[in-house]
């Protein structure tokens, strides 16, 4: 198999991204002018605690060491120590994970149907008038606050018409459905035209493509050359795209769980920066980060699985 | 200088859509409300007023007012000066280190494109708005600081279109003719090089002036960015939410004027990027 070389050397370039994800989450809390120590501690912090907090959390030895202590505890599973919860990050990122992670899922399910479909209208006759209208609806949906329309359909969704929960996570499956609808739509209708013009381009490019022009001169029909030449080949790109989605979509939920009062990372980030807590801020930076680089090597992995040329 | 002549030609030659008349139209208007909103804006943007607290839109007060009484419409005008300030301190200092750095690197290659291609890797590492926001939570909240950390996070992307920009142009023959005629690689780089990537430069400057003010927005709406009793956009939007039942306008129209303005760049924006992509082909 060529696949086990294309495999390792992708994996090969994944020790030099860990390790700057490790020197810039570190880095990060000596970014500010002044003391980290005080940082931590707050503006109205007397000395003595100041200096407790700095030797408790070894801000006292010399930067290298801190270092080399970082990244000795994060290859030992430790990725800091919350000091508002006081309690660790990692069991912190175990406890507020879940709720995320479903949004996520959920997210995905509402916007991917979408874009297939509008990518599909659009790409179909390019320029025509069902490509102008969503590309125009596109690019004006891009412009939509996210926070705003979270709020906006709270209001007239959830506590006008009564239909939906407008906070909370709620129980069991069918309760997480339902609570997190208005989350998951909100996100979606911002997502859903970053996604369609890059579909939209994808399907385009795959139009011209030289396969296509060979089908059309055996004689296929253009009904034919669409379903059967063009969308298949257009299953990469929207695996691709998942890989696209991944940080845009952590950046979206962020904003809407703490409109939604949900309870997962993005509320955790946004009270930890809130309520000073950086080490939590620290880890969740890192996890974030770790996130988007396993999902993209498992997206250049399956397509690496999927399409023999890339092998090549 | 003669590059502002070429950018002014290029402008000149620029055939104006009708989409992009309508978002020139969106944004020279935003920019006279900025200028003049101490004059056109009705009320005094701060001053409270609890008697008529949670009012309706009215002749009065066509927006409404908030929950301390303070006219929404002349707050959402006086807010355009900081959510418009926004967009231009927001873009311009990624949008001039990132071109420096793609051009240097994209033009010499060797050490200097190899560490940008790292750096380029890592940050792309990073989810962008998680890392604006840790950036302005350890730096403190604040527009300032979320214009620093803006710059620190956003000129890689520039630089990253620009190199790939200046990887084909540097193939180019006009290219190999300065450099046969013995021009000096700055002249090249200044006057041969920069002007044909700027217009893809400023397309994609005028898209992303949309991004900064929908982050600009949330930064604010989160109490990471411009601090209350400030008036901008995101930070009447937070101030609102806790009153959405009662008074749905304090939220509803500053959304509105951010919709409206993200238009303006959106469609210029769009409209610029398409006559750069007719161009080049």
């Amino acid at each position: 198999m060529t696949l086990l070389p294309l495999i390792s050397r992708r994996l090969l370039q994944l020790p030099g991204v860990l390790a700057g994800i490790c020197v810039v989450t570190f880095m990060l809390l000596h970014l500010a002018p002044g003391d980290p120590a005080r940082l931590l501690a707050g503006d109205r912090a007397s000395a003595e605690t100041i200096a407790a907090i700095r030797h408790q959390n070894g801000l006292d030895q010399p930067l290298w060491q801190q270092f080399i202590t970082y990244v000795a505890n994060l290859l030992a599973g430790d990725i800091g120590q919350s000091l508002r919860f006081q309690r660790p990050v990692s069991a912190l990122i175990h406890q507020f994970m879940w709720p995320t992670l479903f949004l996520t899922g959920y997210v995905v399910l509402l916007a991917v149907p979408p874009t297939i479909m509008l990518a599909i209208a659009s790409a179909r006759r390019p320029g025509g008038v069902a490509d102008q209208i969503i590309r125009v609806l596109g690019i004006a949906g891009l412009t939509i606050p996210v926070f705003w329309l979270a709020i906006m359909m709270s209001r007239f969704f959830g506590a006008g018409l009564g239909w939906f929960p407008v906070s909370g996570y709620g129980q069991g499956f069918f309760g997480h459905l339902h609570h997190l609808f208005l989350p998951a739509l909100s996100t979606s209708i911002w997502l859903v035209p970053v996604l369609t013009q890059s579909l939209r381009a994808a399907l385009i490019e795959k139009t011209t493509a030289d396969f296509v022009t060979t089908a059309r001169a055996q004689g296929a029909g253009e009904g034919e050359i669409f379903w059967r030449t063009i969308l298949p080949n257009a299953v990469l790109p929207t695996l691709n795209l998942l890989g696209v989605m991944v940080a845009f979509l952590i950046g979206g939920t962020i904003i809407v769980e703490t409109v939604y009062a949900v309870p997962g990372l993005g509320a955790l980030m946004i009270g930890s920066l809130l309520g000073r807590d950086y080490y939590v801020v620290q880890g969740l930076t890192l996890t974030f980060a770790l996130a988007t680089v396993i999902i993209t090597l498992v997206v250049d992995l399956l397509t690496a699985f999927i399409d023999p040329r890339v092998r090549l | 200088m003669r590059h502002v002549k070429i950018l002014f030609e290029t402008l000149r030659s620029v055939r104006l859509t009708g989409p992009m008349l309508a978002a020139a139209a969106i944004l020279g208007g935003w920019f006279l409300v900025a200028l003049t909103a101490n004059f056109i804006a009705p009320h005094d943007p701060d001053a409270i007023d609890i008697v008529h607290m949670l009012g309706a839109p009215s002749a009065e007060h066509w927006f409404g007012t908030d929950q301390v009484g303070r006219d929404v419409f002349s707050r959402v005008l006086h807010a355009s000066r900081v959510d418009l300030l926004l967009c231009v301190v927001g873009v311009l200092p990624p949008l001039l280190i990132g071109t420096t750095l793609g051009l240097l690197s994209g033009y010499f290659g060797g050490v200097v494109d190899v560490i940008f291609m790292r750096i380029y890797d890592l940050t792309a590492a990073f989810p962008f708005f998680v890392l604006v926001l840790a950036i302005v939570g350890v730096l403190g909240p604040g527009l300032s600081n979320f214009i620093i950390a803006l710059a620190l996070v956003g000129w890689v992307t520039y630089a990253r279109l620009v190199r790939a920009e200046v990887l084909v142009v540097k193939e180019s023959e006009y290219i190999q003719a300065a450099q046969c005629l013995g021009f000096s690689q700055p002249a090249i780089l200044l006057h041969h090089v920069l002007p044909n990537v700027m217009g893809s430069i400023i397309a994609y400057g005028v898209s992303d002036a949309v991004l900064v003010m929908l982050a600009g927005a949330s930064f604010g709406f989160i109490g990471m960015g411009a601090q209350p009793p400030l008036a901008e956009w995101g930070v009447m939007i937070a101030d609102g939410q806790s009153f959405v039942l009662q008074a749905w306008w304090i939220c509803f129209f500053p959304g509105l004027a951010a919709i409206s303005l993200g238009l303006g760049f959106a469609f210029l924006g769009d409209g610029l990027g398409q006559l750069q992509r007719a161009q080049a082909s």
